[in-house]
């Protein structure tokens, strides 16, 4: 590989969001925001879980998990005690609200406000009986698996799954 | 490092941020937004004013930040300076390089 290509810059970045909990919607969202401000396209496709972050009724509903996560450093017994995720929740949110990053919705306007693109997943949504209505308003559109790989196109294009 | 900007000699690091805000001149500031390719406006202006006086107040910057306090939406930001617009903007306003992830 010469120099040239092996400096080849990001010019888009396809992030795939597969889970809903609150980490991974926030781990996805800073990385295609932080790819807008750099000037890098962004652009996510929301696919089975990762739905609920577009999903009107529940976006601002989402949890950290307390069972099943020894980086939370609760045992799982006692985080599935309940309102454990509740109250791991509301100090994460107060956490994030501290570092002035906004809440599921506006962080969705946020993004679209950047010029990020938003996709979901027409397979999860039939799984899920979801429907266009039911999603966030200003998405781009629901996309299959194949519409998803069209928007890869190009060199500098780089997906990642989370 | 220096370098000649509008005729004038400035002081600036090694990604042409301006390291002595004092140094700065709408001059330079014209001549840093020509390096960028862009044209300034009042819009621009408004901007580059708002970054001045949160940097000098302390404020950390964010996009966010700018959207909720500034003199432009977010939408209008990336716009007015395409390609990175909070790091432009703030190049051209002789502030640091925001080290915000948001």
């Amino acid at each position: 590989m010469d120099e040239k290509q092996d400096n080849e810059p990001v010019k888009k970045m396809l992030l795939i969001l597969s889970k809903a909990t609150l980490d991974s919607v926030y781990a996805c969202f800073v990385l295609a925001n932080g790819a807008r401000m750099e000037g890098i396209e962004a652009e996510i496709f929301f696919t089975f879980f990762g739905l609920e972050a577009i999903n009107k009724k529940r976006m601002e509903r989402l949890h950290v998990a307390t069972v099943g996560n020894p980086a939370m450093h609760i045992p799982t017994l006692v985080g599935g005690l309940p309102g454990m995720e509740a109250v791991a929740t509301k100090m994460m949110k107060h956490e994030m609200e501290k570092l002035d990053l906004p809440g599921v919705g506006e962080f969705l306007d946020l993004l679209k406000d950047s010029g990020a693109r938003l996709w979901a997943c027409k397979l999860a949504m039939q799984m899920f009986h979801v429907t266009e209505a039911d999603l966030y308003d200003d998405i781009d559109g629901v996309l299959t698996v194949g519409g998803f790989y069209e928007r890869a196109r190009g060199n500098g294009t780089h997906l990642l799954f989370i | 490092m220096n370098k000649e900007l509008a005729g004038s000699m400035v002081s600036v690091n090694d990604e042409g941020y301006l390291t002595d805000l004092s140094q700065w001149t709408k001059e330079v500031a014209l001549a840093l937004a020509k390096e960028e390719g862009i044209e300034m406006t009042d819009q621009h202006w408004a901007v580059v004013e708002f970054l001045q006086q949160s940097f000098k107040n302390g404020d950390a910057l964010s996009i966010r930040s700018v959207g909720k306090r500034g003199p432009v939406t977010i939408k209008d930001l990336y716009e007015l300076f395409p390609g990175g617009p909070l790091k432009k903007a703030s190049k051209i306003a002789g502030i640091p390089k925001p080290a915000s992830c948001i």
